[in-house]
């Protein structure tokens, strides 16, 4: 909302000084979010007269001037059509900084003759878009003046932001009542001219008391509509609402100054009387704007016999609005529900300064008044005889009364203000307390006489009021609320409670184990596009309104996400190598599911002096990466099976994103998946513009069981009393064998005796396959005998035999 | 001379002259070996008169004592000296480089958002969550903004397609975890809930994914003075500055009342605003008191419960802390800039060493 510094004054007395009454609307919750002066940057620029203008001797198109700014005539060369002797114009002098063409003007040669500054288009002053020529100023403009000072440009306009509770400060009037609250100044009395009418009011009415309760009509008659006032352009000009003409023009100068929304019809395009009425579904409106609207059903429009001319308290029809040749009108001036207009609005997707006012709602008893001073305008500036007011239906009045314990602004606001204070800050905001209607009629005799709670009145313009604490915040905003003084909150005796949750600490700790194993940890967006999103099975919710085509799928897995930022590192470090690392959610059909993800591409190490040759990342990296970090997780590590991935897992993972012999999952019996890892299958490496080989890991990190707490004492330590003894077993095994089973069936084979078996080493020959296993053996009380060693022995090879191995000799 | 003496002289230079361990191994055998000439020497001793003993036993014995010392002595000489030319030969350029184990990082998201938890743990805060894809009602309803509300288009909200009743969106903010947390659980409450929310705005200073925390107390007595210090108190223990100032500003929130938008005082220092002091201000967070509508809707009675609720940029709060000046890379992944801004793994917040790092 903007509004210049006159414009306030119009209706604040005041005498704070500009830096004054910005610091006091950012204070009472008006942000000031800019203030602009024109004129301050056009100090430089004066009236001046063309004297004589000579064609250029070496240029057809340029014309010697001689100029007169005051200070007797001088030579300037000027290229502008219109230029001619006797006209009046703006003149910059040499040094004049010109903030359109971004030059700071000198004496220069132009084809030979010297010019000494220049005369300005509106585009070069910034004043406008005109450039076909100079400016040129009436006559009686005084030869010399500033040109700000003459053409009242030194009037700063603020620009404040007004939250959307705020329908009283869409007005001018509005921020000046805040700010005469706030001690800035009086607000000034605001009498309205009512003209009576000559004739029998326009025929309007309402048939959508719901949409719009109240419809008043004034029609004028024998209009001329020109342009509107001087004083009023400049106004409208100074924040940036162009000047239309007269008729429009009062319109939107109301609007702004008292934040009351008219519409005026050019009664000769209408047929019949006006009603505002439900749209039927289906019609259409081209509206001011020049864009056609299809109405729904539900909407409110105001209609004559015919046709649509206004969707209602939102934008009017182009057909009937005002032209240079109007000259019978019809004012309206309605009250339209905010939350009809809000819906309106929404489905059309159509905005405008009536939208605005009327969405957070006009104050429903200014409807006579504001016709008033509307139609007073009009007959001021236009001419015409005014009709009567034809009021039909009527705006919603009933008055609003909350009980207001004054102690409650300690209570809730933390501020101490003294009761009779906060009753002259309450009345000063238009609001009502007992007997007590105004500021003027506060005395403390009668102050004494309000019951407690106070029957505070809501003010007719202030919808948003309607509970105690807002009268809190009325009575902090006005006061001050960066005066409330800081209180320490109740702290518990003691050191502060562990409050971290397990699942918090899990992704904690997992965090920092996956930073300390040298990952970067990345934070991508939740969303991905569709093709990333099918590459890992498809998402199970889609954006309706996405940003873009790229941002649409909520992932549903981390790995697109990450695939995405590894090819971007690659492209932009060829030859270097990836860890990245990502904890977030997986958007599921059921549940977010907290996630981690590993992605490892390019090298991983590089060629170097000790190993030779670049190395790539391989399935056994990732195995390496998801223990690691599983065991930090607490997951038992040792108890889990490699499984493959599956085509769908549960909760939806495409084991199709793998590739199908390098992948595996880490599961905890057989169903519970806890980590998915290896390599990428090529195609959908192919779909993020990778070139592999490239690793990957996702742990499902609400799969991992939690910790089991028995306190903060470890069991006993009681080392074994005698030495371990290891025996190494080669078997040939089938080539299908897992390593895994024969481990597994080796440690069963004398679960009292073996404490670990591990393959050390291996070797494929010849369609042969050989597995060496060392196999740990601890004895307890006593140290083992030759034949307790044959014994156990006898054992793993018969349950490895079981499996198909066989010593190899 | 004596036999004796010549000798001693001869075995002497010979152990002197052996230049290897096995030459004087054979000195050591042609001495004091079966064969040796010192060994010849003793067993004449057998065969002696005890007068002979008592004179050419000492000598013979003296003979026997200094060659063995000199042999060992010439040993351990020999034996330093191959360890000498062994580890000469073994020698490395140790200039030659290694290979370190590649240093990963921690999001600067991440580390702050771990910082705040060590902050306001120490006030008495529990963290909470809530689900990013959340429903019309608790992103919207529950906090005081009706469908028609022009708070709504104050906020650019990401739908999800398909027919959901009631409506999902993206939470926008991550103000619904109050809903939940008062729904969830009895006051007194005084949790913080960081995470991503969505709006659907991208430029030089917003992405349609960014974090935030939501601070939330309910308890009987709460004021907005709480509310002033908790807030100074959590700004001066994460910027580790005592002249931290804030500004309160009357605002509008639909979910709190009264409103304050917060501003932070800063100065400047070589041309960067420094946080502290008081020569400008800048805009930092959003706070007020809990509606009562909002209160009620959890089910609370606004007359015995009420405190305060804010919510602030985690991304905004680490770019402040941390220098960054662009917020676009925080989602970018740029290894470069992941290990420029990242943190060590070790770098644990905690109280007594200063959350900051």
């Amino acid at each position: 909302m903007k509004f210049t510094l006159s414009w306030l004054k119009e209706h604040l007395e005041t005498s704070a000084s500009l830096d004054e009454i910005v610091d006091a609307l950012t204070r009472v919750g008006l942000e000031v979010e800019g203030v602009a002066d024109p004129g301050a940057k056009l100090g430089a620029f004066r009236v001046a007269r063309v004297l004589t203008a000579e064609r250029h001797p070496q240029a057809d198109k340029l014309q010697v001037l001689s100029v007169d700014a005051g200070d007797g005539p001088v030579q300037v060369v000027c290229g502008a059509p219109n230029a001619r002797a006797g006209m009046l114009g703006v003149f910059g002098a040499p040094g004049a900084y010109v903030p359109g063409s971004d030059i700071t003007l000198k004496i220069a040669a132009i084809r030979g003759v010297e010019s000494n500054g220049m005369m300005c288009s509106e585009r070069e002053l910034e004043l406008g878009e005109g450039h076909d020529g100079i400016i040129e100023l009436p006559a009686d403009a005084p030869v010399g003046t500033s040109f700000p000072d003459y053409a009242g440009l030194n009037d700063p306009v603020i620009d404040v932001s007004v939250t959307p509770n705020r329908q009283d400060c869409m007005g001018v009037r509005g921020i000046a009542r805040d700010l005469a609250a706030a001690g800035l100044g009086a607000l000034k009395p605001f009498h309205v001219k009512h003209i009576p009418g000559e004739d029998v009011g326009p025929e309007v009415r309402t048939d959508d008391p719901e949409g719009c309760p109240a419809f008043y009509g004034q029609a004028v008659s024998g209009v001329r509509n020109g342009d509107s006032p001087d004083w009023m352009r400049r106004r409208l000009l100074a924040i940036g609402q162009k000047p239309i003409s007269a008729l429009v023009d009062v319109t939107n100068y109301v609007m702004i100054d008292l934040g009351r929304p008219l519409h005026v019809y050019d009664r000769a395009k209408l047929q019949g009387g006006l009603v505002a009425r439900k749209a039927r579904a289906g019609e259409q409106v081209v509206a001011l704007n020049g864009k056609t609207y299809t109405l729904g059903e539900g909407m409110t429009v105001i209609a004559d016999e015919a046709e649509v001319h206004d969707i209602g308290g939102i934008m009017g029809g182009e057909h009937s609005g005002v032209s240079s040749g109007t000259t019978d009108v019809l004012i309206e001036c309605a009250y339209f529900d905010p939350d009809h207009i809000a819906r309106t609005g929404q489905k059309l997707g159509l905005t405008s300064d009536a939208r605005q006012r009327f969405e957070r709602g006009v104050d429903p008893a200014f409807l006579d008044d504001g016709l008033a001073h509307a139609t007073a305008l009009v007959l001021e500036i236009c001419g015409g005889t005014a009709s009567e007011v034809t009021r039909a239906g009527e705006p919603p009045l009933e008055p609003r009364v909350i009980r207001y314990d004054p102690r409650l602004c300690d209570s809730l606001g933390g501020l101490h203000v003294p009761p009779e204070r906060q009753a002259r800050i309450l009345l000063s905001l238009g609001f009502k307390m007992g007997a007590i209607d105004h500021t003027d009629a506060y005395s403390d005799a009668l102050f004494a006489t309000v019951e407690s709670p106070w029957p505070v009145t809501v003010p007719t313009w202030r919808r948003d009021v309607d509970g105690p604490a807002d009268l809190v915040e009325e009575v902090i905003r006005i006061e001050g609320i960066d005066k409330v003084p800081s209180t320490a909150l109740p702290h518990p005796p003691g050191v502060a409670k562990p409050t971290a949750t397990p699942e918090q600490k899990l992704e904690r700790r997992l965090r920092r184990a996956a930073a300390a194993r040298g990952l970067d940890e990345a934070v991508t967006w939740s969303f991905v596009s569709g093709a990333e999103a099918a590459a890992f099975g498809g998402g199970a919710w889609r954006i309706a309104n996405p940003i873009s085509e790229e941002l649409k799928v909520m992932r549903p897995s981390l790995l697109p996400g990450l695939l995405s930022a590894a090819a971007r590192n690659l492209r932009q470090l060829p030859g270097g190598g990836v860890r990245l690392f990502e904890i977030g959610r997986r958007y599921l059909a059921d549940a977010e599911r907290s996630t981690l993800g590993v992605v490892l591409a390019g090298d991983r190490s590089q060629r170097n002096w000790r190993t030779g040759k670049a190395t790539a990342y391989d399935a056994f990296d990732a195995k390496a990466e998801a223990l690691a970090l599983l065991a930090q997780a607490g997951a038992p590590v040792d108890n889990l099976q490699v499984l493959p991935v599956p085509s769908t897992v549960e909760g939806g993972e495409a084991g199709d994103a793998w590739h199908p012999g390098q992948s595996g999952t880490l599961r905890l019996g057989p169903k519970t998946v806890l980590a998915a890892f290896g390599m990428l299958h090529p195609k959908t490496l192919k779909a993020f513009d990778l070139t592999g080989p490239i690793a990957a890991v996702e742990l499902y990190l609400d799969a991992i069981p939690a910790k089991r707490t028995q306190g903060f004492a470890r069991p006993a330590y009681a080392p074994p009393a005698l030495q371990p003894v290891r025996r190494d077993f080669a078997f040939l095994v089938p080539a299908e064998l897992a390593a895994d089973a024969l481990v597994r069936a080796i440690k069963g084979a004398d679960k009292a005796n073996i404490v670990s078996a591990r393959v050390f080493d291996l070797f494929e020959k010849d369609g042969e396959k050989s597995v060496a296993v060392e196999v740990v053996l601890q004895p307890g009380e006593k140290s083992f005998t030759d034949a307790d060693l044959k014994a156990v022995s006898d054992r793993v090879v018969a349950a490895a035999a079981k499996l198909g191995a066989s010593l190899r000799g | 001379m004596t036999d004796i003496e010549t000798l001693h002289d001869r075995l002497l230079a010979d152990t002197a002259d052996a230049d290897t361990l096995d030459k004087l191994e054979a000195v050591r055998v042609g001495a004091l070996g079966k064969q040796g000439s010192i060994t010849a020497l003793l067993k004449t001793l057998g065969g002696m008169t005890p007068e002979q003993r008592q004179s050419e036993g000492p000598r013979i014995h003296g003979l026997r004592e200094a060659i063995t010392a000199a042999i060992t002595g010439r040993k351990a000489r020999l034996e330093q000296d191959a360890l000498d030319a062994r580890l000469a030969s073994e020698k490395l350029d140790l200039t030659l480089p290694v290979d370190l184990p590649a240093p990963g990082t921690v999001h600067p998201v991440s580390q702050v958002m771990d910082e705040l938890a060590e902050i306001f743990a120490d006030l008495g805060f529990a963290v909470a969550t809530g689900p990013e894809i959340e429903d019309d009602w608790h992103n919207f309803s529950a906090l005081n903004i009706p469908d028609t509300h022009p708070a709504r288009a104050m906020q650019d909200t990401f739908y999800l397609a398909g027919e959901h009743e009631p409506p999902m969106v993206l939470r926008t903010h991550t103000s619904p975890v109050q809903i939940r947390t008062m729904l969830a659980q009895k006051p007194p409450i005084r949790v913080i809930a960081p995470g991503r929310v969505y709006r659907s705005d991208w430029d030089a200073t917003h992405t349609p994914m960014f974090h935030q925390v939501e601070g939330l107390v309910i308890d009987k007595g709460i004021t907005l003075g709480h509310l002033k210090w908790t807030l100074e108190t959590f700004l001066r223990a994460f910027f580790e500055r005592d002249d931290i100032v804030l500004r309160l500003r009357p605002s509008y929130f639909p979910f709190t009342e009264p409103s304050a938008e917060v501003d932070v005082g800063y100065t400047m220092r070589n041309g960067r605003r420094v946080l502290g002091g008081s020569e400008g201000w800048m805009e930092l967070l959003g706070s007020g008191m809990v509606h009562p509508r909002v209160i009620e809707a959890c089910g609370l009675d606004p007359n015995e419960w009420q405190g305060f609720a804010f919510g602030v940029g985690v991304d905004r709060l680490a770019m402040l802390k941390y220098g960054m000046d662009d917020l676009r890379p925080f989602f970018e992944s740029d290894v470069r800039w992941l290990k420029h801004y990242g943190f060590s793994a070790l770098d644990v917040p905690t109280l007594s060493g200063g959350v900051g790092a």
